[in-house]
């Protein structure tokens, strides 16, 4: 990560740096392939963005297990917190989608758990944010658009192409309306792809880019880049938060419009 | 940016579909059937524990009703035999109080009749001293008693006069 990642000048050569004498903000997203793998023909190598995931995964795993391994009737702290994270879900599901949207539940918990945990792993010095990637985020949203678009089918049949057709518009405007609805359709996976690969990518450049000018800018000058990172290292984790629970509870949206038409 | 690399993407989605694949299953399988059973259970011991306070309160307001309404009926008992108490005990003094005021009356009017027959008789015992008088007064001044006929008459006129 970007907060101990700025080393000083002379570092700035392993850490991807040009000519400019700066470390270069960027080189903490590129991927490096740990184990070279190769599957009929596909590079399945596990790379540090591969660990990551899978750390995630156990975190969550071992996470909800352990805290749900007395399943007192009388939570203690680690269940207070499991059981917490399955009511929020739960609750966004069921305002979001409604009761009969429950069944999509797990994928939902799925999802928010593992974006939040892919964001939170990124705040920690030395890792790596999958979730800065834009290709993981377009495989999440297109999955979620594809599954949702295929749900509004099997649901509605013919009839969920109605959702592109407004109510109560007149009839001379219908096909400009329709073109944009389908438009603003079929950039939801491009708008939700984008926001979280974005906002992780954007914070953690940031953060490289102050870090790298608290030793640039000297002993006197450097207090002050730094007493930013601090700060912006604390909204950074708000945003890491609140983008996984954006990432949710649009997923819960689209999922309402598929099943609902609204 | 490297993030528009084409060669990194193959494994980032790879190991993205196995490791979110295998996170979903196991979320399925095993972690939150058991949030959601601890969930239920708690929901239900709540729910539980809810209806039977309910029972025991609708049960106390019962005995509450049962025990007011025994109180209001021992309260209208009480009512129907004090007023039974004093009716009778008020025939009662109205009877005894007539049988006294018969006895008083009867008695009273005995001793007005022994008074009116004391006061006939002493009537009479005056008439007989004033003739008796009456002869006296008449012998001293003539000398000689007058009839006893002519004095009663003389006696009841002056009387009567």
């Amino acid at each position: 990560m970007t907060v101990t990642d700025a080393h000083g000048v002379d570092q700035a050569a392993q850490h991807g740096g040009g000519g400019t004498g700066l470390p270069d903000p960027m080189h903490q997203f590129e991927v490096k392939r740990l184990i070279d793998l190769d599957v009929f023909g596909f590079d399945a190598s596990f790379t540090n963005s591969g660990l990551f995931m899978v750390i995630a995964a156990v975190l969550i795993i071992v996470f909800t297990l352990l805290a749900m391994r007395r399943g007192a009737l009388v939570p203690g702290r680690w269940q207070s917190v499991a059981e917490m994270s399955y009511e929020f879900v739960a609750n966004m599901v069921r305002e979001n989608v409604g009761t009969d949207g429950m069944k999509y539940f797990p994928f939902i918990f799925t999802l928010f758990m593992f974006v939040l945990a892919l964001n939170m792993l990124g705040m920690v010095p030395y890792s790596f944010s999958v979730t800065s990637h834009i290709i993981v985020t377009f495989a999440l949203a297109a999955f979620i658009f594809i599954g949702v678009t295929l749900i509004g089918f099997w649901k509605h049949g013919l009839g969920f192409l109605k959702f592109f057709v407004p109510s109560g518009v007149p009839f001379v405007m219908l096909p400009l309306l329709v073109v944009i609805e389908v438009i603003s359709y079929l950039t939801r996976p491009v708008s939700l792809s984008v926001r979280l690969f974005a906002n992780m990518m954007a914070g953690h450049t940031m953060l490289k880019v102050f870090a790298s000018f608290v030793v640039a800018l000297g002993f006197l000058g450097g207090w002050a880049a730094l007493a930013f990172m601090v700060a912006f290292t604390g909204l950074e984790v708000l945003v890491a938060f609140l983008q996984a629970y954006v990432f949710a509870i649009l997923t819960c949206i689209y999922l309402n419009d598929a099943l609902h038409m609204h | 940016m490297p993030q528009l690399n084409p060669l990194d993407w193959a494994p980032q989605l790879i190991w993205l579909i196995l490791t979110f694949g295998l996170l979903y299953l196991l979320m399925v399988w095993v972690a939150l059937p058991r949030i959601g059973a601890v969930i239920d259970t708690r929901a239900a011991h709540i729910a539980a524990d809810l209806a039977s306070a309910d029972k025991l309160r609708r049960e106390t307001e019962e005995a509450i009703a049962a025990y007011e309404q025994a109180l209001a009926e021992a309260k209208q008992k009480a009512h129907v035999i004090i007023d039974e108490g004093r009716a009778k005990l008020k025939d009662e003094t109205a009877a005894e109080r007539a049988k006294l005021d018969k006895k008083l009356a009867a008695r009273s009017a005995e001793a007005e009749a022994r008074i009116e027959k004391a006061k006939v008789s002493a009537m009479k015992e005056v008439n007989t001293v004033a003739v008796d008088v009456a002869s006296d007064i008449v012998r001293k001044l003539i000398g000689a008693a007058p009839a006893k006929g002519v004095l009663e008459t003389a006696v009841t006129t002056a009387r009567k006069a």
